[in-house]
């Protein structure tokens, strides 16, 4: 499912990204790689959001050329990123308030019943997305009172939890992360890593935005910084101290690739 | 409901109940068969000399329904995606004589489904405009409803167009199985679809996800303008077959069948538990809310209104009403 530990997975380059006369993404290159967690690092309006949202198909970019397994894509809709086995938490964890746990884990990847007659309806197999959504939740350690809560019912926690754990589900290759611990209580913050800790070892290259240097070190590989638009230093993150790296996304310090 | 301590002490576990119940589903939920109950009772005790529970008038009632209830299941998934239709009356009038037309020529399946036909094609018209257009579509709805009652008025130069074909007759308007009308039957049949649709099929989640948050439903790859189309579609077409439905009863088709229906079937959809802003929907709170605006009809005419008062006092009832309602949904 997934390629080798240290292969390539996603690769971006060159990609440009303006709204208006505001360029949001001036020509930015970034790869991720299979068991690897790289954190993507920038202050407000760095472009980090908009990097995911060019990747997972929300945004499309100006320009540049994204690469899945090598395989140069134009991802031309969220549809398709999924497709290609990229899935992303955003900020605003896109899930749907009145729809239950496993109505959420499953929206758009619906198992169904009935034949190809079924299927053609798209009659839902609750049953079986019910089965499901228990395994699922129950491999990522992920505690939800009861699969047919809405969402509405649920903890900020318990979203974001949800909300991860439907990205690793069908994040079979890829999984982009934005700020998927912010607003978390210690405890619930804690059992995020766990998370992201599982999809590394399972293989999976993983995108992690945050403004916490903790998590940074703790379960990152390599860090990227952005600073307006550009990127400014891809550094491993066993060699850069967190004073570092809040130098370079301040811009206290140049990165070795501003210029 | 009550605050009265004594009766609230012998209701504890029923309130404990509720309140259970509330986190999951809201007690919005049943405000409606209440208020359906409540106003039976008591228009069965202060309108009993006029004849209210006669099983003639009670009947009625059902005939009044049903249009309004087929039309309200097809509000039902416009509002849910976070869509409204306000061509649904305009659009039931031109189904009425675009069936006599058909069925006077072609025989009486061909009636019904040009009618559908054309109901959904102008749904069609309406979603596209929406959504690529990016005009709110009560606007493009609101010029749809101009639109088509003028081609309406146009159709037979204000004239009824009567209907002589038996079997349209029979299967859409007067006919019965046994005791139960063919009227009920459609509403009954609607109804167990619509809800089908919504809770059994991918379209009917995908389509209150879209009403719920279009941007999250977009960012997981729903192809939301999809679903507002089909959506909107799906209104036009049930209000079309409302128009099939009073042709069939009346036995004409007419430019103004059902016009004035699309205040009522709001305030039906929305007293019966559906958002008016998206992202929840009850069918069958929308039957039971069609019941009740068709009580309220047969009501205030059986008090003896005038066609005025009566129009005020219906207005008065809907806004309050709508009001109580969305005040319920607010608080869950």
């Amino acid at each position: 499912m997934t390629g080798a530990a240290g292969a390539p997975a996603l690769e971006v380059e060159g990609l440009r990204k303006s709204f208006r006369a505001v360029r949001a993404l001036d020509g930015v290159a970034l790869s991720l790689h299979y068991g690897r967690v790289t954190a993507l690092l920038g202050d407000n309006g760095a472009g980090k959001s908009t990097l995911v949202k060019c990747i997972s198909g929300v945004y499309a970019p100006d320009a540049g050329v994204v690469k899945v397994n090598g395989v140069a894509q134009a991802i031309s809709s969220p549809e398709t990123a999924r497709s290609l086995g990229i899935e992303t938490v955003h900020q605003t964890l896109a899930v749907i308030d009145p729809l239950d746990v496993v109505e959420n884990l499953f929206l758009n990847r619906e198992h169904t019943r009935g034949g190809r007659l079924g299927a053609w309806l798209g009659v839902l197999d609750k049953k079986r997305m019910r089965a499901e959504s228990g395994e699922i939740l129950g491999r990522l350690d992920i505690r939800i009172p009861s699969l047919r809560r809405s969402m509405s019912a649920l903890s900020g926690g318990q979203r974001q939890a949800v909300a991860i754990g439907r990205a690793a589900a069908w994040g079979q290759q890829i999984v982009l992360l934005d700020e998927p611990a912010a607003a978390l209580g210690v405890e619930q913050a804690a059992r995020v890593l766990e998370l992201i800790r599982n999809l590394r070892e399972a293989g999976v290259a993983v995108l992690l935005i945050t403004h916490n240097m903790d998590r940074v070190t703790e379960v990152c590989d390599r860090a990227v910084v952005l600073r307006q638009g550009r990127k400014t230093a891809e550094v491993d993150v066993g060699e850069a101290t967190k004073d570092d790296l809040v130098a370079y996304i301040t811009g206290a310090r140049a990165g070795d690739l501003d210029r | 409901m009550t605050d009265d301590s004594a009766a609230a002490g012998r209701l504890l576990p029923a309130h404990q109940w509720l309140a259970r119940r509330r986190q999951d589903v809201g007690l919005r939920q049943y405000v409606v068969y209440m208020a359906a109950l409540l106003i039976f009772g008591l228009f069965a005790v202060i309108l009993r000399d006029d004849g209210f529970l006669t099983a003639s008038n009670l009947l009625n009632i059902g005939r009044q329904a049903a249009p309004i209830a087929v039309m309200a299941v097809g509000m039902t998934f416009a509002l849910a995606s976070a869509e409204i239709d306000l061509s649904i009356g305009a659009i039931c009038a031109l189904s009425s004589l675009v069936a006599a037309e058909a069925v006077g020529s072609y025989g009486f399946v061909a009636g019904a489904v040009v009618a559908l036909a054309v109901g959904a094609g102008i749904g069609l018209v309406n979603g596209v405009i929406a959504v690529k257009v990016r005009i709110p579509s009560f606007l493009v709805t609101l010029g749809m409803l101009g639109i088509v009652s003028g081609v309406a008025r146009n159709m037979n130069n204000l004239q009824s167009l009567p209907i002589r074909n038996d079997t349209f007759l029979a299967v859409f308007g007067g006919g019965s199985a046994g005791p139960i009308s063919s009227l009920l039957i459609w509403t009954v049949v609607i109804g167990v679809i619509g809800h089908l649709v919504l809770h059994q099929l991918r379209w009917g989640r995908h389509v209150l996800s879209v009403g719920a948050d279009r941007a999250a439903a977009g960012a997981l790859g729903i192809n939301t303008d999809r679903i507002r189309i089909t959506a909107l579609m799906t209104s036009a077409a049930a209000a079309s077959f409302a128009g099939v439905l009073l042709a069939g009863r009346l036995a004409i088709g007419r430019h103004d069948l059902g016009e004035n229906l699309l205040l009522t079937v709001i305030a039906a959809v929305v007293i019966g538990g559906t958002n008016l802003f998206g992202g929840r929907a009850s069918v069958a709170g929308a039957i039971a809310g069609s019941i009740v605006m068709a009580m309220l009809n047969n009501g205030l005419i059986l008090m003896g209104l005038r066609v005025a008062d009566q129009l005020i006092a219906r207005g008065v009832i809907i806004i309050l009403a709508v009001a109580l309602s969305m005040r319920e949904q607010k608080e869950t």
